[in-house]
């Protein structure tokens, strides 16, 4: 089947995704760095030209700036550990052959199907609501003060948000990464004398090595980018307390009408999104080698 | 030490009696094979032993203590699983070391086990390797010595050898059964294969839908079939069996003759018949001889001979080689 025509005729059938895909991602790339070096403000037409690397100077040099970076790492580094660490616990539950298993799964599932936005309203005013919310309303009934969560612990309050949101994802690949463990794998553990938290450390948990790798490199993908639930819940306050980068670069690009600086800062997430992606497949990029 | 006994054995899956009711008394140093068709509930039982399958009820004892509900970490006993489930993670050296890890044994002491293991198995050179990186006699062996380093009472054998080709197989089949020899530990084998069966066991239990049909020495099991499936299971080419008038003669329901047991002529027997196929295996040859009002029959006759398809042959079958069987299967005496 590999002829020479058949390789030349597979060429220019995918030409055209090619052609659309590096557009979709060149033009907005070319147009970001172009912006990044140029006077360009929202509330002042008269003020244009090239800026060299003022506009990188006046979004590092933004109090919020160094706050946005670590606020965007703890974002997600916390998420991760909420996700995989009860994931795998869900996970093994789920294996489990329980009475509604489908049912059960589905439930499981069901938050992945939330979109951020209503999640995050759902959360802020149902659940975290200091007055009229479920926690609010829990704590009382065990004669406790409400917590303030969003206004007294933003970060942590959103960062239980989104993991609240990836955990579905999470349990779910793991939980199929458990169910392909063959059985006779863990019956020869257990011949071998390995109890249960044995036969977890030494062979589940290997086992699941690789899907915890896709988990996180996925996860942290998303997770650099979290913006809705911030702008919903706490609008990147009190202070900085809760603003990550993203949520910087619209401040300044779009509340503070700086698209220059804003570009800039643009550019700034992805250097930090390569950094990250380097740490991540130095760490355990290994895990995904057959 | 390691004597097995099974009392009144009985294992329901879901109120379908998989293993209705099964004793057994297997003798410390033996090497008995649990041989019949699939489904028969052959791994069954020999999960049972294992402790992986609770018995719905009867006993298990291994040395005389009752070990029914004593989990499989508990009685002292190794496996070899049909895909060997080695650890995949693991190198040879730690998927050998892990029982001992799991008993908590001094590294030193373990090293040294795993060596001697390895040195047993010819695994010394793979030590370092992980299992993927073996090819499947390897593994095999990999699999055995992880169960060796532990000394346990008696092995589990589940079809150990039916992922390897062939010739792999019959080697496999004698270095298990030399290991046998060296370790004189109580070995229980599961196989489908009554050659496997025949070659390597003291005892065989021929099961058929979770009953014993017979246990006994692969000669008696030969010589001596205690009903129509045992006799029709042990031995290959297949015995012949024939009904009606050509039985009735011999005042049976059913009698069967081995194909090595009926001789061929090309002027008188007893039964007449038109050759069919003629299998060539050089030492012998399987005559498929098609009789009158009886049906197809194999006889086997030596390497060399002329018999063609569509030849007229007369089969007869040696005298005192006649199994007869009544109205339920079992052999008449």
């Amino acid at each position: 089947m590999a002829t020479k025509q058949s390789h030349r005729l597979a060429r220019w059938m995918m030409a055209p995704s090619v052609f659309v895909l590096l557009i979709w991602m060149i033009v907005p790339l070319a147009l970001t760095i172009w912006f990044a070096f140029q006077r360009y403000r929202l509330t002042n037409p008269n003020i244009k030209g090239f800026a060299g690397f003022a506009n990188f100077e006046f979004f590092v040099t933004d109090p919020a700036f160094w706050p946005a970076i670590i606020n965007t790492l703890l974002i997600v580094v916390g998420v991760l550990v909420i996700t995989v660490g009860l994931g795998i616990l869900l996970a093994l539950m789920l294996d489990q052959p329980i009475w509604g298993q489908g049912i059960v799964r589905i439930l499981m599932i069901s938050p992945f199907f939330v979109m951020p936005p209503v999640a995050a309203v759902v959360w802020k005013h149902e659940l975290m609501n200091p007055t009229w919310g479920v926690f609010a309303a829990v704590s009382r009934f065990f004669g406790q003060e409400p917590v303030n969560w969003l206004g007294n612990y933003p970060l942590l309050s959103i960062i239980v948000i989104v993991a609240w949101q990836w955990l579905p994802f999470a349990t779910l690949i793991l939980l199929t990464a458990m169910q392909s463990l063959s059985e006779e794998q863990k019956e020869a553990a257990e011949m071998d004398g390995a109890n249960v938290f044995r036969r977890f450390w030494y062979i589940i948990l290997p086992h699941l090595a690789r899907a915890i790798t896709v988990v996180i490199l996925i996860q942290t993908i998303y997770l650099l980018g979290v913006y809705a639930e911030i702008q919903i819940t706490t609008g990147g306050g009190p202070g900085f307390a809760s603003t990550n980068l993203p949520f910087l670069i619209y401040n300044t690009g779009v509340l503070g009408g700086n698209i220059g600086a804003g570009a800039a800062g643009g550019l700034v997430a992805v250097v930090l999104a390569n950094i990250v992606a380097i740490f991540l497949m130095r760490a355990v990029g290994r895990n995904l080698d057959a | 030490m390691g004597s097995i006994t099974l009392e009144h054995v009985n294992k329901t899956f879901g109120g379908h009696p998989v293993i209705p009711d099964v004793s057994l008394e297997i003798e410390d140093g033996e090497f008995v094979v649990f041989v019949g068709p699939s489904g028969c509930g052959k791994s069954t039982l020999l999960r049972l032993i294992a402790g992986l399958e609770d018995t719905t009820s009867g006993a298990i004892k291994l040395d005389g203590v009752d070990v029914t509900d004593k989990g499989p970490a508990h009685r002292g006993l190794a496996m070899v699983f049909q895909s060997y489930a080695l650890y995949p993670h693991m190198t040879v050296r730690q998927n050998i070391a892990f029982p001992l890890k799991m008993a908590n044994i001094d590294k030193a002491i373990a090293e040294q086990k795993v060596a001697d293991a390895a040195r047993v198995l010819n695994l010394t050179d793979y030590l370092d390797r992980k299992p993927r990186a073996l090819s499947g006699g390897q593994r095999q062996r990999v699999a055995i010595g992880r169960a060796i380093v532990r000394q346990p009472k008696a092995f589990l054998f589940d079809e150990p050898l039916s992922n390897l080709d062939a010739a792999l197989r019959v080697n496999m089949r004698i270095e298990i059964t030399e290991l046998h020899q060296q370790l004189k530990t109580t070995m229980v084998y599961v196989t489908h294969d009554q050659v496997e069966a025949m070659t390597m066991a003291n005892r065989i239990v021929v099961l058929n839908a979770g009953r014993v049909e017979q246990f006994g020495t692969p000669l008696e099991l030969y010589k001596s079939p205690a009903n129509r499936f045992v006799a029709g299971f042990i031995g290959s080419p297949k015995m012949n069996f024939l009904e009606g008038a050509a039985a009735g003669k011999y005042q049976a329901e059913a009698i069967g003759v081995r194909p090595e047991h009926v001789r061929i002529s090309r002027d008188a027997g007893e039964w007449q018949g038109k050759v069919g196929v003629a299998e060539h295996l050089g030492s012998d040859t399987f005559l498929h001889v098609h009789v009158d009002g009886v049906g197809l029959q194999t006889v086997r006759t030596g390497g060399e001979n002329d018999y063609h398809p569509g030849e007229q042959v007369w089969l007869s079958p040696e005298p005192g080689r006649i199994y007869r069987f009544d109205r339920a299967g079992q052999a008449l005496r």
